[in-house]
């Protein structure tokens, strides 16, 4: 009897998948996330004046009065959003070696824009903000958003990262300095609110009051937060 | 020369960089929590404003006039190249020095003191020598503003705090004192 030999099929590897295309890989890029949650994050979660701590001298120097303050935050968030989107279109051309140097010189473009802008519509607040607009530049936002955020996503992402920033430092600026504005001259964008009987208490524009007010408002919210979370300690018990 | 005197008192004291202008708050509020690395990064700050000083009166006096619009860029080209010089110099000849400031030296340049020392230096339309005064003032304020905030948070270390300010809080209230202190020497020499 001979025993037939099924001839062995010569091997052949299973049909490896098309090759993907692999997404570029950023090291330390932000997780993926929604529009609303990018835009959230700065107002919210990552302030930058309450929570991060950045961007303290306009915060300090120029709330003194509440148009100062609103308007030294719509100047800082028009260069956010401007330079956001930039170092983002552009992060593909900027070689890592000089990538802080070009990022700066981005910045200090729209930093000089927002200057001639306010300098040409708005001359007496671009008066009384002084050097602190072109000190924009020196804003440690700027160049921490361009760095840890702009240049690691896609612009659509970097645009909404730069409204969300720039709507959480201009709401802080606002709080702060419409509590000085009140209390330092009682009054609220220049109409008077608190009547002719009420002593203003001239440190609050004072230096010493932007120092003084920021402390109380990190205290309040450390305080808010202390709170909230005894409750859920009390409630998990 | 009692100008030149008298612009070095005013910007150290009465007009302190730090506690009355509010310029460099992020290394006032970053780095001194020890006393030794407050003392050091305001002596590196120094350094660089007056080689800002000089490169701003530079450019003031041969580039801007031709084209005021490009004030701000040019400063932080400037500053920032300066920066980048010290840093190399320092970590060639002073390796240990370089050492000891370690990640502070690069930060030197989003220092808004720095760039607010160039822009006041333009308003104020100060002389090479006045200049000069001005930023070795302004520096010395820097250091002194830093090392204080750095002994008394080096005290508040120890005290029993409540638990609502033991971060930022407490520390924005003390330089509020500090600052308060300060504003005693207001409308000094203005007679």
């Amino acid at each position: 009897m001979t025993t037939t030999v099924t001839p062995v099929p010569p091997y052949t590897p299973p049909a490896s998948p098309a090759p993907q295309p692999t997404p570029e890989f950023i090291p330390g890029a932000p997780p993926p996330a929604t529009v609303w949650a990018d835009t959230w994050r700065g107002i919210a979660a990552e302030n930058p004046v309450l929570v991060q701590m950045l961007g303290m001298c306009p915060t300090m120097a120029v709330t003194n009065s509440l148009a100062n303050g609103i308007a030294m935050g719509i100047a800082t968030m028009f260069v956010l959003v401007g330079s956001g989107l930039f170092v983002s279109l552009l992060k593909k051309y900027i070689a890592h070696e000089v990538r802080i140097t070009s990022y700066i010189l981005i910045i200090a473009t729209f930093v000089t824009l927002a200057d001639l802008l306010l300098a040409a519509s708005f001359p007496e607040i671009s008066k009384a903000l002084g050097p602190f607009i072109p000190l924009i530049v020196a804003n440690c936002l700027l160049l921490g958003r361009a760095e840890a955020f702009a240049a690691k996503v896609g612009p659509g992402r970097a645009l909404a990262d730069g409204i969300g920033m720039g709507l959480g430092f201009t709401l802080a600026l606002s709080a702060m300095s419409a509590i000085r504005e009140l209390l330092g001259r009682g009054s609220l964008l220049g109409f008077d609110i608190l009547g002719p009987h009420f002593e203003p208490w001239v440190f609050m524009v004072l230096p010493p009051g932007g120092f003084f007010t920021l402390g109380l408002l990190l205290i309040t919210a450390a305080w808010i937060d202390e709170r909230r979370r005894r409750g859920r300690e009390a409630r998990a018990k | 020369m009692s100008n030149l005197a008298w612009i070095f008192v005013s910007t150290i004291i009465v007009n302190n960089f730090t506690l009355v202008m509010f310029l460099g708050l992020c290394s006032f509020f970053g780095v001194t929590a020890k006393i030794e690395t407050a003392w050091r990064l305001g002596l590196a700050n120094t350094f660089v404003l007056i080689i800002t000083a000089l490169s701003a009166w530079i450019l003031n006096t041969w580039v801007l006039t031709h084209a005021p619009y490009l004030r701000t860029i040019a400063f932080i080209v400037v500053i920032a190249s300066a920066v980048q010089i010290v840093e190399m110099g320092v970590k060639k000849y002073l390796p240990v020095l370089f050492r000891q400031l370690g990640i502070y030296l690069p930060l030197i340049t989003t220092n808004c003191a720095i760039l607010g020392l160039a822009l006041f230096q333009t308003s104020r339309r100060y002389t090479l020598a006045e200049g000069m005064v001005f930023a070795l003032g302004a520096g010395l304020g820097l250091t002194l503003a830093l090392s204080l905030l750095a002994s008394i948070r080096e005290r508040m270390e120890v005290a029993e705090v409540p638990v609502i300010a033991r971060r930022m809080g407490l520390v924005l209230v003390a330089s509020s004192c500090l600052s308060l202190a300060f504003m005693g020497f207001a409308g000094m020499g203005s007679q």
